[in-house]
């Protein structure tokens, strides 16, 4: 899943990683709002979930599987600027230390997983959020649905990334229908366990999950007084 | 696509890169790297000469062979969609072992799996030449973003025991007969994994709160930035 190093050009792999700085530079500022002192130890926490979320794998088709991306659960359940900080920092350990995707298309993959995958998916979840009535069980199909999204999005941005810097003469239509196909295979079996995660977050801690505050009702405080008599008025 | 995410990597000896500056060798990486990825495809004694530098520096690490090749696994995905490219490319066709391909094809399949090979060779020689808390340091003092690399710092600190906590609970599933991978487990799964989030949420607020008793506004105390300022 994640872009190797000499699958983009040096140019577009130099553009994406500006474009990766800049996301993180607008995510920094964003997550203090979300979060205040509290940001480096829940994001941390937060990006360490994301990462065994991760190792799941699902079967997809013909014996492949895919694993979870997590890019619109973390924005659902910690906030968009503290996710795309999250999924930053798991794509940056997993390629110093895991050697799991490029250093050079480490913007690419910053881009693609966690800007365009985390907007993409809180969008739709905040899209969705608005229409669909305003109770608290309407989050985790919101969110799932922004799951579902979110993946096929981030796999067509990767295409035309590749139109723009590909190092392979392919037939860009093909491999447009080829990869947005497959993702959407990946995108619902995403979509599924996203859903079904925040879901039973939910249910029993539902001041968690950032994207359903806005449902809790905060609980007024009650002033009442005692009478002499040991009833309250 | 792929397989799930191996561990981390560093293996323990006392070789020249082992004492290099992480700060150093993560420059040096990505300097190379971009090199790599700049050089056109067909400069064959060009990748010859990256693959003896790369080499070279194993040699130097004095980490075994065989542990990064293990660990060259993480490849394979790619290097099967490396292989079919030359199937489905443009431009005129050549016979390969009696198979019509695409020339150029063949020729970016070549250049895919020269770089990623490099690429992936040469990030496993950073990480197994390098402690996770060192590369944190390298990142400060190339002047990454300061929450960045705190955020980086605990997930580094609790990797091992927010993944344990999961395997534990997988273990625990599979012996109440739960297949993991099957869709049919999905919610008792998913329901694990929410769990798990809340153990980690809750796992950080009680670090904040240590923290704060300590002294934490934000920053890491004097004490621990000292080393990275010196």
């Amino acid at each position: 899943m994640h872009v190797p190093d000499g699958f983009l050009n040096a140019p577009t792999s130099v553009a994406t990683g500006a474009v990766a700085v800049v996301g993180i530079s607008l995510a920094l500022r964003g997550a203090r709002a979300e979060l205040d002192d509290r940001t480096a130890p829940m994001a941390g926490l937060v990006a360490t979930f994301v990462f065994a979320g991760q190792m799941m794998n699902f079967p997809v088709a013909g014996g492949t599987s895919g694993h979870l991306l997590g890019g619109a659960l973390a924005a659902v359940l910690a906030g968009p600027f503290t996710a795309v900080l999250c999924l930053s920092v798991v794509l940056i350990v997993q390629s110093l230390l895991m050697a799991d995707g490029g250093v050079t298309a480490l913007g690419t993959n910053i881009t693609l997983m966690g800007l365009i995958g985390v907007g993409v998916g809180w969008l739709v979840f905040r899209g969705l959020v608005a229409v669909l009535p305003k109770r608290i069980a309407s989050v985790p199909p919101a969110a799932a649905i922004g799951a579902l999204v979110s993946v096929p999005v981030a796999a067509a941005a990767f295409v035309l990334l590749f139109s723009v810097g590909g190092e392979a003469p392919v037939a860009l239509d093909r491999v447009l229908t080829a990869m947005v196909g497959w993702h959407v295979l990946i995108g619902l079996g995403e979509a599924a366990i996203t859903g079904l995660v925040v879901g039973s977050i939910v249910s029993v801690r539902p001041d968690l999950v950032y994207g359903a505050r806005r449902f809790i009702a905060a609980p007024e405080l009650e002033v009442r007084t005692v009478t002499a008599t040991g009833g309250t008025r | 696509m792929g397989a799930g995410h191996g561990h981390r990597l560093h293996f323990h000896a006392h070789s020249p890169l082992h004492r290099a500056q992480p700060h150093h060798k993560l420059l040096g990486l990505i300097a190379f790297m971009l090199v790599v990825v700049a050089t056109p495809q067909d400069w064959f004694g060009a990748f010859a000469g990256y693959a003896l530098v790369v080499l070279v520096a194993v040699a130097v690490s004095r980490v075994p062979v065989r542990y990064l090749l293990k660990r060259m696994v993480i490849e394979v995905p790619f290097v099967l969609f490396a292989v079919l490219i030359p199937f489905v490319a443009l431009g005129p066709k050549v016979e390969v072992l009696g198979i019509s391909v695409s020339e150029p094809g063949l020729l970016a399949a070549w250049g895919l799996l020269a770089k990623g090979t490099l690429g992936v060779l040469a990030s496993l020689l950073l990480a197994a030449t390098t402690e996770p808390v060192d590369l944190l340091e390298g990142l400060r003092r190339l002047r990454a973003p300061d929450l960045i690399v705190q955020i980086m710092g605990f997930m580094v600190r609790y990797l091992d025991v927010v993944t344990a906590e999961l395997s534990r609970m997988v273990t625990a599933l599979r012996s109440r007969g739960c297949d993991p991978r099957s869709p049919k487990h999905w919610p008792v799964l998913a329901r694990s994994l929410g769990s798990l989030f809340i153990r980690s949420y809750e796992r950080g607020e009680r670090v904040h709160l240590a923290m704060t008793a300590r002294g934490y506004t934000g920053r890491m105390p004097d004490g621990l930035t000292a080393r990275s300022h010196p």
